[in-house]
Formats: C-alpha cells, structure tokens, sequence
C-alpha cells in the first residue's frame, strides 16, 4: 500500500499550480473551483512563473488567432510546449483545449501549440438529420465514451464519473485528434459527436468549462490535483 | 431533443434578494449568496442575477455578490440590471459573471449590444425583453422593470437586437411576472420563432405543468424560475422531476 503524504499549510495543499494569464478572459472562476479543493492556483503573467509549477491550467475565451497571438507575445507559447515535453500536467479549457492541437480553420488557418495532433474545425450547423440547429453549443451535455473506446476513465481526470454526467459547453468549434486514441470522451450534439475530453499523456484538453459544470466539473479538477500530486 | 434548461432568477435590490408582482410591490426574500446555493445544490443549471433598481438609481451594486457567489457555486451566472458600457460588462465579467444581461442601455442605444459581443463574444451578450401585452399578438417594449414604455414591437426588437449580436434572449412577461399563473405562452413562441437564438422564458411558473407547457408550446430553450422557489413552493428537482417525466430532456444529478 502506498501512503501518500499529503502537506498542507494553513488549510491548503501545497501544489504549485498555475493558471496562464495571458489578458484574455475571467480566470477568476478557475481560481475559485481551486480554492474550493483547497489549492491555491496562482496566475502566471510571465513564462517564468512556470518554472516551478507542478501543474499548468490554459483557459481561454474568444478566438482561436487572439488566444494564439496572447500566447505568442507574451512568451508562453515555448515554454508550454518545453514544459509538455517534461510529461508534466497540463489541462486546456475550452479554447485552450483548442489550441493544444496542430491548427485551427477558424477564420483562415492558424497553427496551435501542436502537442495533440489534430485540427479544430467548425461545428456542423446541421444535425444528423440535416435540420439547422443552434450554433454556438450552449448548454449542459452529457460525456459519453468514444466510439473507438480505446481506454477507460479510471486514473484519468475523469476517473470515478460515470457516461452521462453533465457539464457546461459552450463553443462554436471542435477539436477532431487524428487518431481515437487521443479522445477520452465525447458528446453529443445534434446526433453528431464532438470531442468533449482529449488527451495525450498528461496533456488533457476539456471542450466544456469545469469550473462551471458543477460537482461533475469539480470531480474532474480535483482528479486533475491528484494527477499533479503525482 | 435538445437540453432545457432550468434557471434560478433572483432579483436584487442591494444587498437583498426580493419579489414582487408584475415587478412592482417588492417583498425581501433573503440574502443574495444563500439563496444561490440552495438553488444551486437543488440543480439549478444556471444563475440570474437581476439588479431591479440599479437602472433607476444609475448605480450598479452586483459585483461584489458576483464575487462571492463564485466561492462556492459552479454554474453559469449571467448579471443584468444597470449595465451600461463595455466597462461595465467588462468588470462583471472579471467578477465571475458568465454573460451579460441588457435591456434599459440598448434601447437607449441599441449599438451597446454590438459593442459588447464583438468585444466579449455573443454567448455572452444576453437582451432582457420586458414585454407586455398590447392586443392580439402584440407586445410592447418597457424598461426600467416595466415602469417606462417605448413604442417598439418586441418582435421587431428582438431581431434587430439578434442582427447587433445578441446571443441569447431572456424574455420576461410583465403581465404574468411574479403572478404564478402561468406563462405568457404566445410570447414566448413569437420571439422563439423571430429569432435563431435561445430564449429563456420568465414570469409566471406557479404550477410544474407551466414548465412542459412553455418548452413544448412555447419553445423555450430555458426557464427563468423565481417565486416558487423563493417561497418554497417547490424545488428545482420537482420542476426537473415533472419535467423528465414529460419527456423533456433536462441535466440530471442522479447520475453522479
């Protein structure tokens, strides 16, 4: 048996996790879901926050050019991707799952971080049936098993959930891995599947916001802490 | 069939929750940060905040309920009331809200609805309607929580408002608000069918049959639910539970 031994300090587990702020969007509900789990995620304004951090969280808002350009400038786009060769933790939320992939054709073609292979493309606007249906997916959907299940949820962020637990998406764009191995969950909408949990080692990449999908999501953040204890 | 929503509706008035009728006759209901949660462990799928005096005295006193809310609550929060630029969308937003509610600023100058989803996306640029009855299929414009009328046509408004950018409707019927009678049933199918967008229906649930009734005949995508859950008349598990029995999709916690 192994014991871990957790350590605390005035109530909070002493991980070094660090959210990338790079001037998009409110990262103030990351912090929060965190805080919740007893773990004081920091923000990191410059690459070199990164140094130390045990685990590294990549939100994100908006557009697929914007987000990159925030990465570029601002000196993180290099130090993700060193810090993703070291097997470390990574989690991207919602666009920031979108831009651990290759590309993007999201108004013209943009190269991503590249470190889950893939593109992302636009939603369908029809369903399976060809009926028009509301794009951006806005709402609370239900995680479903790929159709290639190539691995199971245990030891995963989304170990200890069960197919049908909901979370929040909000999105016009899906990321497509080039392999199924990649996909660890999906959803779907209009009848057609859209990669809801994408993961590559310790990279994971959710589509949906967990800090906003409530004990599911919290569940999936407090997994993502034990893999980072790791 | 897709997802309905179910959503809690408080109104403010700073720093308490209240509820009147008709948005008139305000009655305190309690503290902002504990009704959200109780709704929220009740399986609200999202929050409303409605400032209801802050467009009346120019002042917007959200933000720090916002704040706290985000500590223990993780569902989408959308903030109205009192908004009245880029900044101050932009502030709510960095206080934890998820999108934006306006209804009294855009009418004054309806290019705010473009300014705030070119700026923050248009999931986040939600227009609040007060509609109100005016004959067969008609419906006028107020504002200021029914208390100003404008002339304009709803249905004219909310595609003009669609067209600026708006990414969701939350439509609130002044005549059936805060009464428990029911929804305003043809209002909300006559903005559902205007516009491509989600509409979230408010003002009436008294009964768990008015919620299948305004999903299947008036084609909301969400329910805004405020009284019966302030009085205790019911939860939101009895309003999901009728809900799934009808055959309406609805997030469930009993999977977990």
């Amino acid at each position: 048996m192994r014991i871990v031994m957790e350590l605390t300090l005035g109530g909070w587990i002493m991980l070094n996790i660090k959210i990338i702020d790079y001037g998009i969007g409110n990262l103030l509900s990351v912090i929060r879901a965190f805080e919740y789990l007893d773990v004081r995620a920091e923000l990191a304004k410059v690459p070199e926050e990164l140094k130390y951090a045990d685990a590294i969280i990549l939100p994100g808002v908006g557009a697929f050019e914007k987000g990159m350009q925030g990465l570029v400038n601002s000196g993180f786009y290099e130090t993700i991707i060193e810090y993703a060769k070291k097997g470390l933790p990574i989690m991207g939320i919602c666009l920031g799952m979108q831009m651990l992939m290759d590309e993007s054709y999201e108004f013209g073609v943009h190269k991503g971080l590249g470190l889950i292979p893939g593109k992302v493309v636009p939603i369908q606007s029809t369903t399976i049936d060809g009926e028009q249906h509301k794009i951006p997916h806005i709402g609370w959907n239900e995680l479903i098993l790929p159709e290639q299940k190539v691995e199971e949820w245990d030891k995963t962020i989304l170990s200890g959930l069960t197919q049908r637990n909901s979370v929040y998406f909000i999105h016009s764009y899906t990321a497509m891995p080039i392999e199924s191995r990649y996909r660890l969950a999906d959803t779907l909408y209009g009848g057609r599947r859209l990669s809801a949990v994408i993961r590559n080692g310790n990279i994971y990449g959710c589509q949906f916001h967990p800090e906003k999908s409530g004990q599911v999501g919290i569940d999936i953040l407090s997994n993502f802490i034990n893999i980072a204890k790791k | 069939m897709k997802n309905i929503r179910v959503i809690a509706r408080l109104d403010i008035k700073a720093p308490n929750v209240v509820k009147g009728i008709h948005l008139e006759g305000l009655r305190k209901i309690g503290n902002p940060n504990e009704l959200a949660l109780r709704y929220y462990e009740q399986g609200a799928d999202e929050i409303i905040y409605m400032d209801i005096v802050a467009s009346l005295y120019n002042r917007n006193s959200l933000e720090d309920i916002v704040r706290d809310t985000t500590r223990d609550i993780f569902i989408p929060i959308t903030v109205a009331g009192g908004i009245r630029s880029v900044e101050d969308a932009r502030n709510l937003l960095n206080a934890g809200a998820d999108k934006i509610a306006i209804n009294t600023a855009a009418i004054k100058d309806p290019n705010i609805i473009r300014e705030i989803s070119q700026t923050f996306g248009s999931q986040c640029m939600v227009i609040s309607i007060e509609a109100k009855k005016q004959g067969d299929k008609k419906w006028e414009v107020y504002y200021d929580n029914g208390r100003e009328r404008t002339g304009i046509d709803v249905i004219e408004w909310v595609k003009k408002a669609y067209e600026l950018g708006a990414g969701e409707v939350l439509l609130t019927s002044i005549d059936k608000e805060g009464t428990k009678k029911g929804f305003d049933i043809e209002l909300v199918k006559a903005v559902s069918e205007a516009v491509p967008i989600p509409v979230i229906a408010s003002g009436g649930l008294g009964k768990k049959e008015d919620f299948s009734k305004v999903v299947y005949e008036g084609q909301a995508d969400a329910v805004a639910i405020g009284s019966v859950l302030h009085y205790n008349q019911m939860t939101i598990q009895d309003i999901k539970q009728d809900a799934y029995s009808n055959g309406i999709n609805i997030r469930r916690m009993d999977y977990a």
